[in-house]
């Protein structure tokens, strides 16, 4: 789950984490009030919407004065951003954090990642702040430093040292990166993040070392102990019918395409829209019904694949293991009738209670074209969506 | 032969009285897996499907002698059961459950370095000898016994490889679900290790998924070590960048873990990789034709 910058940079400040003062704001009023207690010569007026490249796309501005304040809240508040983590269709700005302004001295990389070669939180830094990491790695993978955090005892105060010296953080400045450094795996292991980033880490000119921006990621299998991390939730910044998926325990993902696509199991969901493409057409979207699915969730999942008005005809492809091929098929049955069905429906049945399945759907009145394979499926729903 | 379990492996399950783990408990001794004991603490002298369950998985190894474990307990307290296991020193530890929180696995993996006890998934199939030893969730009907060992980090797809196997009378020795999560026990390499050294088993087939970097390390150690024909399979081509695709694990980061790049290293190490998923089982065939092996593999 993903969060804004300015609640990432409020879990931060729990931890000790040094960020810049600043207030949240969803109207121009808010903006300008905000400053106006910031009280600072300079204030910072940031989009906040759950992607990166902001500052590129016009969403990050330098406010001089509050008529600058008031300007830019108004230009960016409702501004729809484009960037390169967005798509083309871009983001609604809807909130913006207004924060104090700083002397930058010099900009730095600072990130934990769970790193899976090693089962082991890594921590990241290099001094070339401000670029993406990943430019960073492809030209000058020199200027990247890396420690193992051993889970049991943390990250070691000589770890933070080390990476600090190493990333050339000035010597007088070097204890206070430490503390956030450590703070910042303290944030890390007790909210449960996937990603904690701070790109850039800065150094400003009256002697300080902060985070200037924090992308904070958390993981979603740990949410339901992380209860304050979990009412950060933005709805708004995601897809509507991946929150209806999520409701009802479906793995949901919306696709460009439009073939609709209902499978068991994720890596046969994911292989199933590679078939899909492998023959000409377009998934429209991943879904994977899991292993536990009920008539009910079934219908349900078809609903949300066809609330999607792009999508021309459904493939619904079923390895049963624990799913039972009959169970598929009632809920298909049943999910047709109540939405009345007008796109092709191609269906692949496959393994416990399959022959079952396939009486249930003979049997009904709803038109169903089977398919013997998952290839022989896919080249049957490409070529009826045309 | 086979790798990691056979017909005397004895098992029990953790969290037994679970109605997802009573189920498969049912469907595993159908199949003729040597159930001997569960665990649910609190429930210790009960007797479910005629096996007893104890309170702790020490006693539960004490009394019956298991050496394998596989665990059903929800995700919560599954971190805790992996290390009960560990610490009752058995020698295989098989965990069904999903959504594990991925930092209470990394506390796992370091509780168990130096530890005897093997784990397979978490969020994983299980384990399959076929006709001998079925240890966890997959369909056991569809498994042949036979010559060929399958190894996959997806279950769907493993049963959809079985099939296209046993349908062309291509047999099995052990189908190895090792789960989809970023920090999981039992990894490609370990699996194909046992399975070079398996006097029965003659090919490989490999089973993959976008995300992380362990196909390509497994395919550079086919290239240096495996005296086997393997081929591959790598599920999510045309996933997007960013998006977690169902399991934990299957999320393109920062330009890493795509489909293209673990196909490309794969081939260049000398395993052919199927374009479909539809096409596994073929590409076993043609493979097990090119090296003479196909008649030694056709067991149906």
């Amino acid at each position: 789950m993903n969060i804004h910058e300015y609640q990432g940079k409020e879990v931060l400040r729990q931890y000790g984490v040094a960020v810049p003062n600043g207030k949240v704001a969803f109207t121009v009023e808010e903006a300008v009030e905000a400053a106006k207690e910031l009280g600072t010569d300079v204030c910072v007026v940031k989009a906040q919407i759950h992607a990166g490249g902001r500052g590129k796309a016009g969403g990050v501005k330098v406010a001089k004065n509050l008529e600058e304040v008031r300007t830019y809240a108004e230009e960016i508040l409702g501004k729809t951003l484009v960037t390169h983590q967005t798509g083309p269709e871009g983001k609604e700005v809807k909130r913006l954090l207004i924060e104090e302004g700083c002397d930058i001295q010099k900009e730095y990389y600072v990130g934990l990642v769970l790193d899976r070669a090693t089962s082991r939180v890594t921590l990241m830094a290099s001094e070339e702040g401000g670029t993406e990491i990943e430019e960073v790695a492809e030209a000058t993978p020199e200027k990247i430093f890396k420690e193992e955090i051993d889970p049991v005892v943390g990250l070691t105060a000589f770890q933070a040292r080390r990476i600090a010296f190493n990333i050339n953080i000035p010597t007088k400045l070097v204890n206070q990166a430490v503390k956030f450094m450590m703070g910042l795996y303290q944030a890390y292991v007790e909210k449960d993040c996937s990603i904690a980033e701070i790109n850039p880490l800065v150094v400003t000119g009256d002697g300080k070392v902060m985070a200037l921006d924090a992308k904070l990621n958390f993981d979603s299998n740990a949410l339901y102990r992380r209860k304050d991390i979990l009412e950060m939730r933005d709805l708004e910044e995601e897809d509507t019918k991946e929150i209806e998926a999520s409701k009802y325990d479906l793995s949901y993902i919306a696709l460009d395409g439009n073939i609709g696509c209902m499978v068991n199991g994720a890596g046969l969901a994911m292989s199933t829209m590679d078939i899909i493409k492998h023959y000409g057409g377009d998934p429209a979207n991943f879904l994977d019904v899991g292993g536990g699915a009920t008539a009910e969730k079934v219908t349900e999942a078809f609903k949300i694949i066809l609330s999607d008005e792009n999508v021309k005809g459904i493939f619904v492809n079923i390895f049963g293991g624990i799913m039972k091929c009959d169970v598929i098929a009632t809920g298909v049955v049943e999910a047709a009738k109540q939405v009345g069905l007008e796109v092709p429906l191609v269906v692949r049945l496959e393994g416990t209670n399959v022959d079952l399945g396939k009486k249930i759907l003979a049997e009904s009145d709803v038109e169903i074209v089977a398919a013997d394979s998952m290839a022989d499926g896919a080249q049957k729903i490409v070529s009826l969506v045309g | 032969m086979s790798v990691f379990i056979n017909k005397d492996t004895k098992v029990i399950v953790q969290g037994i009285t679970g109605s997802t783990a009573l189920f498969h408990t049912k469907q595993m001794l159908e199949y003729g897996t040597k159930i001997v004991g569960g665990v649910t603490p609190g429930k210790g002298g009960m007797e479910v499907e005629g096996v007893p369950v104890f309170n702790t998985v020490k006693e539960a190894v004490e009394a019956t002698g298991a050496t394998a474990s596989v665990i059903y307990v929800p995700a919560p307290f599954a971190a805790d059961s992996i290390m009960e296991a560990t610490d009752a020193e058995l020698d295989l530890a098989i965990c069904i459950t999903e959504h594990i929180p991925v930092l209470d696995m990394v506390k796992v993996k370091r509780y168990m370095e130096g530890k005897k006890t093997r784990l397979v998934g978490p969020n994983c199939p299980g384990v399959i000898t076929a006709d001998e030893c079925k240890i966890g969730i997959m369909p056991g009907y569809i498994h042949k016994k036979g010559h060929v060992g399958v190894v996959s980090r997806s279950g769907t797809l493993t049963y959809e490889a079985v099939h296209q196997l046993s349908e062309a009378g291509i047999g099995q020795t052990t189908a190895v679900g090792i789960g989809g999560d970023p920090v999981n026990g039992t990894n490609f390499i370990d699996v194909l290790k046992e399975f070079n050294n398996d006097p029965e088993t003659y090919a490989v087939i490999m089973i993959g998924e976008i995300g992380g970097t362990a196909e390509e390390e497994a395919a550079e150690w086919v290239k240096a070590n495996m005296n086997k024909p393997v081929v591959g399979f790598i599920g999510g081509r045309t996933a997007p960048p960013g998006k977690r695709m169902g399991h934990a694990g299957a999320i393109i980061s920062g330009g890493k873990g795509t489909a293209d790049e673990k196909i490309r290293v794969m081939n260049e190490c000398g395993i052919q990789v199927a374009d479909t998923p539809s096409v596994m089982g073929e590409t076993l065939i043609k493979v097990l034709k090119e090296t003479d092996l196909y008649d030694k593999c056709k067991t149906h």
